[in-house]
């Protein structure tokens, strides 16, 4: 299932051809910008190439959701961008949507509606399970994460926000892996720190800080690899292992990204 | 003799009564100064959520030791009030025990589970004194748990404590007089009973006329106080024992990741943006959209009065149990946010309010606000937006709501937020994303894949 190349549409390039995709793959900001995101955008691109998916992306033409404009109390810069995006959206007539982002995923899929943006959109977890249930992704067992001990990290924003607790676990499951996990986990699970915009400001005084108390909890069931499924849960906890100078014995990946390993992508 | 204590007791009735009906009056107006919102669609789900929450306890068996203990108190607390409808009908009659003979043997099993039950209270109300006072668990000695929350929680204990006891051995007292055979305790034949029977040597040698002193002053003790306590709760955080059902059934039915939109905001933004409002409105059947133009009031919240009833009940609701300050990453972390604080503040303001009402004073024009006055900034910037204490909140409060709502008029009305969120909010105002990246290298992260072929390996 190896291609040799990768296909990475544009709608705007799809619907000029007068095609349209199955489904719009939502990139967000982190997976354009950010260096260690954008690694796992590419995972994700390579597994929609391997399985055959009809995908586009915007490209150039995606902007921020603004969930951090809202979450950080600026109605008005969120609005603006929301109903922005729900205009490009809506005249490429998109229905359905994926993304890799929870914030973008929890916004567009409950802020949205009110504003005029109605979409059908998972996020890449569902998907990946869905995948794999279906067959589309054969996991043979026997990969490079056969028997490693993982833990996975739920992302307040898939998890609480949006009771998205099973299928990011399920994907872990199909790698054959030892799933071990944190003393808080689902529901009870601890925030990575960087949800409501503190990813984009230094945290207030305290005795320790968050990503560095959840490091050690994921620390402490002795993982090889700490999963996650959310760009800011990536870099928190990539952040973490290095304060705690384990970046060497101990790997954080997401979920699309051990996928894409386990298939030699 | 017996007209008199009738006519006594109808008073007390009449005295508590006139309290608690100013004080409901009190609570209810306070939480009418916030903004009105709809919370009456699906109450098929909402009626099964408070059937689950609030009637089955779904939440408190997250911790199922303390669970059960609760429950105890709680089911005590309402079986018992068969017992207290007895002991007010006898008041009022002049009877002795008015159900025993239309129950006949039954009687004493339902006296048995009344004993049986207040028993468990006792011993449960011992345990938590004891967690409380002795044990030092950290959530009860959080920095907002100061000396009146702290007097407040053993002030209730102690009380359900007394009110029992002073159950039994009314009980106790009275199983003597029954099987004396004295006065007008010679027809019942109601005891002795499962619990109380042991507490009734202590009267043995007792003269039937000093029995019967105790049996009245038991009798009263139990009945007035249990009115005294009716109206301490209301000025209690013992109140979630009423609010607990109306805040469980009007909870949030939305998922948790979901905050509440800004219509206000919605317009403007599409008359900014050249949108037509209204076709875009009709495509939001959750949004009720109001004939005549909302309201233009503040952006977010700077005082009670701009929060919600939802909110306002919320903060009568709370009982301040510290799940959820417990289960917050920032207060986990020694951050100053708690959200049991923000409940707690919620509540002192529109005590305060309220109060300066009641006396024909400024309410809420008297230079203070629930932002800075209460809540400090600090407290609100460090909120995750995890959702981690609306999970815990046994009684589905929602402290994250009332964060955002005073986050959003410290950005949008004051203006004064971190300079990295300014920072952050020009960036993408101008650049479409939370970094300063140009907008144009967006889509830079495909032009590797797409250059360079893959071969697998």
């Amino acid at each position: 299932m190896n291609p040799t190349t990768y296909n990475v549409p544009t709608l705007a390039e799809m619907i000029a051809e007068g095609k349209e995709p199955e489904i719009l793959f939502w990139v967000g900001c982190a997976g354009s910008f950010d260096d260690r995101y954008k690694a796992v955008t590419i995972a994700f691109v390579k597994i929609l190439n391997a399985v055959g998916i009809n995908f586009a992306v915007l490209g150039p033409e995606e902007n921020c959701t603004g969930d951090p404009a809202r979450r950080a109390g600026n109605d008005f810069l969120f609005q603006m961008q929301a109903i922005a995006n729900i205009q490009v959206l809506n005249g490429y007539n998109v229905k359905k949507i994926v993304t890799a982002c929870p914030h973008c995923f929890n916004t567009i899929k409950n802020e949205y509606p009110e504003l005029g943006g109605n979409y059908e959109i998972i996020h890449h977890s569902t998907f990946l399970q869905q995948l794999i249930n279906q067959g589309r992704i054969k996991l043979q067992g026997g990969g490079e994460f056969k028997g490693k001990r993982i833990t996975y990290h739920d992302s307040c924003y898939l998890g609480r926000a949006n009771k998205i607790y099973e299928a990011p676990r399920e994907v872990l499951a199909a790698l054959d892996a030892d799933l071990v996990e944190m003393k808080r986990s689902r529901a009870k699970g601890l925030c990575c720190g960087a949800g409501g915009s503190q990813m984009f400001k230094e945290a207030e005084p305290g005795s320790k800080e968050i990503n560095i108390e959840r490091t050690e909890e994921a620390l402490a069931t002795g993982a090889t690899v700490i999963a996650s499924a959310c760009p800011f849960c990536m870099t928190m906890l990539t952040d973490g292992v290095k304060n705690k100078e384990k970046e060497t014995q101990v790997k954080v990946y997401d979920i699309a990204e051990l996928i894409a390993r386990a298939e030699k992508l | 003799m017996d007209y008199i204590s009738q006519v006594l007791f109808v008073m007390c009735l009449l005295v508590a009564g006139y309290f608690l009906t100013k004080r409901i009056n009190r609570i209810r107006k306070n939480i009418q100064l916030g903004k009105a919102e709809d919370r009456s669609d699906n109450p098929a789900e909402r009626f099964k959520i408070m059937a689950l929450i609030a009637l089955g306890q779904k939440k408190m068996f997250d911790k199922p030791i303390v669970g059960l203990m609760h429950l105890v108190i709680y089911l005590g607390f309402i079986i018992i009030n068969l017992e207290i409808l007895e002991i007010i009908l006898d008041g009022i009659l002049g009877t002795h025990r008015l159900f025993a003979p239309y129950l006949g043997g039954l009687y004493i099993y339902l006296i048995i589970i009344f004993e049986f039950l207040a028993v468990g209270v006792i011993v449960t109300c011992v345990i938590f004194l004891i967690r409380r006072n002795i044990l030092k668990i950290r959530r009860f000695w959080a920095y907002e748990i100061t000396k009146w929350p702290r007097t407040d929680a053993n002030i209730i204990l102690i009380t359900e404590i007394l009110l029992m006891l002073a159950f039994l051995s009314w009980n106790a007292s009275d199983s003597i007089l029954q099987q004396r055979e004295v006065g007008h305790y010679a027809g019942i034949n109601a005891g002795p009973f499962a619990f109380s029977q042991w507490l009734m040597p202590l009267f043995t040698g007792w003269s039937d006329s000093a029995i019967m002193v105790y049996e009245r002053f038991a009798w009263w003790f139990h009945i007035l106080g249990i009115l005294t306590f009716a109206i301490y709760v209301t000025y209690s955080k013992h109140l979630h024992i009423a609010l607990a059902f109306p805040n469980t059934y009007f909870s949030k039915l939305a998922p948790k990741g979901k905050l509440q939109n800004m219509p206000v905001v919605t317009n403007e933004v599409k008359q900014m943006l050249g949108i037509p409002a209204d076709p875009a409105l009709e495509t939001a059947p959750e949004t009720p959209q109001p004939e005549t133009p909302v309201e233009i009031g503040r952006f977010g919240a700077k005082d009670i009065n701009d929060l919600t009833w939802k909110h306002l009940m919320d903060a009568y609701s709370c009982t301040e149990c510290g799940r959820c300050t417990a289960a917050c990453p920032a207060n986990i972390t020694g951050k100053k946010l708690s959200p049991r604080k923000i409940m707690m503040d919620t509540r002192d303001r529109m005590e305060e309010v309220g109060r300066s009402l009641e006396k024909g004073g400024p309410g809420l024009e008297d230079g203070k606000s629930l932002i800075d006055s209460y809540v400090t900034r600090e407290e609100l910037l460090a909120c995750t937006t995890c959702n981690a204490c609306v999970s815990a909140c046994p009684v589905n409060i929602n402290p994250l709501d009332i964060i955002i709502e005073l986050r959003r008029y410290m950005a949008m009305e004051d203006a004064k937020v971190p300079g990295s969120w300014n920072a952050m909010f020009s960036n993408i105002e101008n650049n479409m994303a939370p970094w300063k990246f140009s907008p144009s290298d967006r889509f830079n992260w495909a032009d590797k894949l797409k250059e360079t072929p893959q071969n697998g390996q």
